[in-house]
Parts: structure tokens; C-alpha cells; sequence
């Protein structure tokens, strides 16, 4: 990967003005991601946060060409692109090289867009998904998705006297695509910039389809100000709440492992954030949290025995 | 030319083989299953250059034809019954997106109950998508429209997706005549395709579906949409005439048979269409002044020639073959009869549903029709303007 400070200095393909919010993750992750796509892509962006806020007609905030269509279906509709790309390169008509990209936001890839992400991958298309994940459906204001960690609050799984926010923890959507035997998938952070980009740079060279997940801290649906986005997805990782690893053609890599007494508790990270503010008051709270932080420990020493063992 | 004896879902693989678009995407649904499976023959043999998408669902067919006819790509799909439903969210994009994306559609009635024979509850529910949507009669007429069909969507003036019906079964399954044109022949008539903004113009990057919400230009989007529509009537009727000098088929909105000096005229679409022809010219051994017309452009509908073309007639029946529940009538019925009211001289309408499910219509069904029909024409005061033919008595409490 060529040096931060060069990648720093290449033009933007995501320009300002776009109307995400201050402290938002998703065009962070954007730029570092296109800032080291190696050629002229087209972009295909779900229906969500990124999409809404980055094409208000007439204007775009892209400087590839774009394509959104639906919710559930970017990554059908990148598998047309990336079909009509062949296709006439076949032919002739075109000779130049391009790169296929896919963004959605964790309910458009783990719900309602899981299945056309499933095809694609296992059509070999060659491209790119990207998933955003702030873990909940932000855009219509903060409904739960199968990425919303348990605990959460969310409009869908709100609180109550019977109810501490969501019972169910995530859907590990990273191992689904493991499972599909594609040839590379990753989990990213922004905070770590040189991982995101050395990940999103052999993703975007590697052929075939690739995948990667990265967090996407929400300041609004999380309950957060909005500097503290990237220091909220760098304790995500401390904590191995949302470990940095990538899987190569079924070979795991754990890009960051915190030394013990460093691995930080899943409740600092929690309590910086309001969407888990009830469980630090709520007398069921301390139980939920032992619980939440055993789930975190059992699902890292996994992925710990993963690394060995593939 | 050449004949053969084709399938009508063979016939209309052959169409698209022959017009060879660069790109299908398409997912197996009974009962039009024969054209996945021959186009993917086609392409497995290296028959054809088109690269093939075999997707896992048809949301996802429709939204890969998007992004290839998007990327500039000449693309084609197709689709039967639940397929079509599934697929519907796309399809309004599509039109949308002024996609010249061609669809031939083998219609099966909608679940459920579940069931997999003929009626149009499919495309017709489909009507309002802004799709371009023709008719067709048998194998013959599939063939051609499916081979017309890039020539509208592609349009300039149109740049609209167009959708070409065939009968489930009825026609798709059964084996007919057919007149087949060389390949040379519909490829030239087809003409090389011009995208407009593909995505895949690195020197002209274009952002496709942007957010068109309060403030936007949503409502001016739709309208230039339905201008499209209207400027797809002529061109149906123009690129109907030239096909009609290659092969000596002319096409247009619709076909008329003996409804010049017709007191009663019976209008239908598509399979049996031939049906009623049959017995026309039966009534008409026996002395009835019957006529018929069979409607091939659904959509754009072509109401005021419709009108026109019924002026004479004192009294219509509409033949559907699917309902709409709580309408005062089947789709062509509300159509035709919406047609004919600002006519000079108003006929009185009436509404024959027959077919739903793949049910049968038998001559003595369509005779029936004719035989009230006569006593309207006669000036007898018939209330009752909805039948359903060749159904079995039901009531509301469970008793046949």
C-alpha cells in the first residue's frame, strides 16, 4: 500500500457536502475505502443513510459513477454492472479496466439484503461489499437490525419494565460470508486507517468477490457526540467487541490482539453510549452486561482457535 | 423466412437468440422455465456472445438487469406468475430509470391459492408499472413481439422496458406453427444499441437513482415517465409496420375481425382471442351481426383508436381473463368501458371473466356470452353487467 500521506493527497471520489451527519462513520469509511480503489469504479450503494444523503437530486457527492436502486438488492444490482462489464468488454466495447463496489448499511446486508449478498458472492461476481454497520436502521430512526447488539435500545427494542432493549446479540455476518468460501473477507475499523486501506486495497485486486466489515459509529442512534466516533470504534476493538481479522481464500488472520490487560471491558465501551445508558441503572442491568461481556469472550478465544486451527 | 413447429416458450427463446442481447439475468418459474433453460443452452453451446446471470431470486433478476441495462448493456429477462410479483418493486424502477429492458412474460395466474395455470392476474396487476405491454395470441405473435420489443423499448422517444405476454401453458407449452426469420434478418432489424449515461463511461461518470424527495423534481420525473407512454403509441404502430414489410405481419394496438357492420362486438386478449374468432365466424353462419376485437398493446392503451374502431358497435363484451377484486370490473372491461364513454353514441357494456386459474372456456361458454348480449342489443334492460363464465355456483357460506 503506498504511504498515508500520498493516499492522503489523491483527489476525493466521495466529495463534501454531502448531507451525513457531523460525526457519522459511514463516509469516513467511505473515503479511506475509495482513497485506495486502484481505478475507476462503479459504486453501488443500498437504500439508507449514505445513499439518501449523498445524491439529493440533482446533486451527487460522487465522483465515480453511482448506482442505487433499492434496499435489498445492491448487490444484485452491482451483479448487473459488473455482467454488463464483461459482457462488453467481450465484445470489445470498452478497454478499460473498472472496479465494482458495494455499500450497505447493516439492515440493508444482514436483513432485507442478506439473500441478493448471499447470490452474488456465490456467483463469483467480481466486487467489493462493503457493510457500514452501525447496528440498527438509522435512517428511519434507529429501529433494530440483526447487527444491533444485545442491550440496545432502539425504537423496536425499546425499554421497558419488561424489557431491557434488545434480548438477542448479533448476527455474525462476517462468518456467513467465511462460510460462502469466497476468496477474501475482513472486518475493518476506521480508527485504524492502515488496516482499512491494506484490507479495502487487496479486496479491491483480489478476483473475485470480496467482502468487508467495517464499524460505523452513529452519534444519533448510538447516543454519542459526534467527536468521538473514531474513539468509539477503537474501544469497540480493545474490547473485541468488534475484533479486526481477515480471511483469506478460508485462511484467518486476527490483525490486532490486545494483550490482556489491555483488552478492555465491553461496559467502559457501552457506557459512553446512551443507547445502553438503561442498563447501568436498571437492577436486571448487571446481569445483562455479565452476560453481553461472556458472550464477547466466548466469540473472541473462537475466533483466537480459528486462527490456529485454519 | 423458414417454418418450424415450435413451443411458444421455444419460439420466443429463438426471438431473443437471434436478437442476442449482451446480457440476460434470469431465475426458472414454471411456466416459463423453457426460456431460462434454452437461453442458458444457447449460451453453454457459445451459441450466442451474451453472458448469462443466474440468479437466486427474481428481485434479484430484475435488479441485475438494472444494474447491466444501467451499465449500457442491451438486457433481457423473463419472468412468469409469482416471479412477476416478486419482481414487481424492480419493475417500477426500472421504468423509472428509462430502462430499455425487455421482458417476455408467460402469464400464470397469482397465488393462492397456489396454481400454476393460465390467466393474466400477473401481468395484468402489473399495468400501472410503466412498463410498455403488449399481447400476444399464440407462438407466432410471441415471437414477433419479443423481436419488436428492442426496437420500442430502445426507442428514443420511448427509452421505456416493454414487457411481451404469452398464455402459460396454452401457448408457451404447446407445440405450433411458426415462421422464423434468419438470424441476420432480426438482428438487422433489431440495429445495434445506443445506451444513453451508462455507468460503465469512465469519461462521463453519472450518479443513476439519486433521492427525489420533497423539494425534488419526483412529480416532473413521473410525468416525463407517462409523456414516454404516450409518444410509445406511435412508435408500436410504426416499428408494427416495419415488421410488418419484413415479414408480411403488420402489428399494431389491435386486430378487428367482421366489426364493420358488428351490433355486438366482443373484445379479448390474448390465447383466446382465437376462441372467440372461432365462433364469430360460427354466430355469424347463424345470422348474429358479432364482431370482435383483439387488444395487442395493453399499455400504453390505445383508447381513443379503440373508441373509433367501436363506434359502431350498440353493445361490447369484454372478455378478462383476470378479476379485480372490488372493481366494477376486469382490467379491459374498466378500460374499454372508459374508452367508450365520451363516444358519440355509448354502447352498453359488459364483463365476461373466464379462465382464472387455468380453467377452460369451452364455445358453448362464449356462445352464452353472445346470447345476452342479444337480448341487450335488442333493448332488453339487462342489470347485471359482471359474469363469470364456466364457474361452478358459489355462495359466501361455504356452499357449492
Amino acid at each position: 500500500m503506498a504511504k498515508p500521506k500520498e493516499i492522503a493527497n489523491r483527489p476525493e471520489r466521495l466529495t463534501g457536502g454531502h448531507r451525513l451527519c457531523a460525526g457519522c462513520g459511514a463516509p469516513i469509511n467511505v473515503r479511506q475505502i475509495m482513497s485506495v480503489c486502484p481505478g475507476p469504479a462503479v459504486v453501488s450503494v443500498a437504500t439508507g443513510c449514505l445513499e439518501v444523503s449523498s445524491t439529493i437530486y440533482p446533486y451527487t457527492a460522487w465522483k465515480d459513477s453511482m448506482i442505487h436502486s433499492a434496499f435489498e438488492n445492491a448487490a444484485a444490482t452491482i451483479s448487473g454492472v459488473e455482467t454488463a462489464f464483461r459482457a462488453l468488454k467481450k465484445q470489445g466495447k470498452i478497454s478499460h479496466d473498472m472496479y465494482f463496489v458495494t455499500f450497505g448499511g447493516d439492515g440493508g446486508t444482514y436483513d432485507i439484503g442478506l439473500q441478493a449478498l448471499s447470490g452474488a458472492v456465490e456467483r463469483g461476481h467480481n466486487f467489493l461489499y462493503v457493510c457500514y454497520d452501525n447496528g440498527a436502521y438509522m435512517n428511519t430512526g434507529f429501529q433494530r437490525s440483526s447487527a444491533t447488539p444485545c442491550g440496545a435500545w432502539t425504537t423496536t427494542s425499546p425499554v421497558g419494565t419488561e424489557s431491557f432493549g434488545k434480548t438477542q446479540n448479533r448476527k455474525d455476518l462476517a462468518e456467513i460470508l467465511v462460510a460462502h468460501d469466497i476468496p477474501y473477507v475482513a472486518t475493518a475499523s476506521p480508527h485504524n486507517f492502515k488496516d482499512l486501506m491494506n484490507k479495502a486495497e487487496k479486496a479491491f485486486t483480489t478476483p473475485g468477490p470480496a467482502f468487508i466489515n467495517v464499524i460505523s459509529p452513529c452519534p444519533r442512534g448510538w447516543r454519542t457526540p459526534g467527536d468521538q466516533t473514531i474513539a468509539l470504534a477503537k474501544e469497540a476493538v480493545q474490547s473485541c467487541y468488534w475484533p479486526l481479522y481477515e480471511v483469506e481464500h478460508g485462511k484467518y488472520k486476527v490483525n490486532y490482539k490486545p494483550r490482556p490487560e489491555r483488552k478492555t471491558p465491553v461496559a467502559d465501551w457501552m457506557k459512553k453510549q446512551g443507547r445502553f445508558a438503561h442498563l447501568f441503572k436498571r437492577p436486571d442491568g448487571e446481569k445483562v452486561l455479565a452476560e453481553i461481556q461472556e458472550y464477547i469472550d466466548r466469540k473472541w478465544q473462537e475466533l483466537l482457535k480459528k486462527e490456529e486451527c485454519l | 423466412m423458414s417454418r418450424k413447429a415450435m413451443t411458444g416458450n421455444g419460439a420466443i427463446a429463438l426471438a431473443l437468440k437471434q436478437a442476442e442481447p449482451d446480457v440476460m439475468s434470469a431465475y426458472p418459474i414454471t411456466p416459463q422455465t423453457e426460456i431460462a433453460q434454452n437461453y442458458a443452452q444457447f449460451v453453454a453451446d457459445g451459441a450466442v456472445k451474451t453472458e448469462y446471470i443466474a440468479v437466486e431470486s427474481e428481485h434479484s433478476a430484475m435488479s441485475a438487469a438494472i444494474g447491466s441495462a444501467a451499465a449500457g448493456a442491451r438486457t433481457i429477462t423473463a419472468t412468469s406468475s409469482q416471479g412477476f410479483a416478486l419482481m414487481w418493486e424492480m419493475l417500477f424502477i426500472a421504468a423509472s430509470l428509462r430502462l430499455p429492458i425487455t421482458m417476455p412474460v408467460i402469464t400464470r395466474a397469482l397465488s393462492g391459492p397456489i396454481n400454476i395455470h393460465c390467466d393474466h392476474s400477473d401481468s395484468m396487476g402489473g399495468r400501472d408499472c410503466g412498463w410498455v405491454q403488449l399481447y400476444g395470441e399464440d407462438a407466432q405473435e410471441g415471437y414477433d413481439n419479443a423481436i419488436q420489443a428492442f426496437r420500442i423499448a430502445e426507442h428514443m422517444d420511448v427509452r421505456l422496458p416493454v414487457m411481451t405476454m404469452i398464455d402459460g401453458f396454452i401457448i408457451s407449452g404447446a407445440i405450433g406453427p411458426l415462421e422464423v426469420l434468419q438470424d441476420d434478418q432480426v438482428k438487422q432489424f433489431v440495429g445495434p444499441y445506443e445506451p444513453i449515461h451508462p455507468l460503465l463511461d469512465i469519461d462521463n461518470p453519472v450518479t443513476v437513482g439519486a433521492f427525489d424527495s420533497l423539494g425534488g423534481w419526483y412529480f416532473e420525473h413521473k410525468v416525463t415517465q407517462n409523456m414516454a407512454m404516450d409518444k410509445a403509441m406511435s412508435v408500436i404502430e410504426s416499428v408494427g409496420r416495419e415488421y410488418g414489410q419484413l415479414t408480411g405481419r403488420e402489428y399494431s394496438h389491435f386486430k378487428t375481425h367482421m366489426i364493420e357492420d358488428a351490433d355486438i362486438v366482443l373484445v379479448a386478449i390474448g390465447s383466446a382471442a382465437g376462441n372467440v374468432k372461432t365462433m364469430v365466424d360460427r354466430l355469424r353462419a347463424g345470422g348474429v351481426k358479432v364482431g370482435m376485437m383483439k387488444v395487442r398493446t395493453f399499455r400504453p392503451f390505445p383508447h381513443l383508436q379503440v373508441a373509433g374502431a367501436l363506434a359502431g358497435a350498440r353493445v361490447i363484451g369484454v372478455m378478462d381473463r383476470s378479476d379485480s377484486f372490488g372493481a366494477q370490473g376486469g382490467p379491459l372491461f374498466t378500460e374499454i368501458r372508459s374508452a367508450m364513454f365520451e363516444a358519440p353514441r355509448r354502447p352498453q357494456t359488459f364483463n365476461f371473466i373466464y379462465g382464472l386459474g387455468g380453467r377452460d372456456i369451452f364455445p358453448d361458454d362464449i356462445e352464452g356470452a353472445v346470447r345476452l348480449l342479444e337480448k341487450a342489443a335488442a333493448g332488453e334492460e339487462i342489470s347485471q353487467k359482471r359474469y363469470y363464465l364456466n364457474v361452478r355456483e358459489v355462495s359466501l357460506d361455504g356452499q357449492a
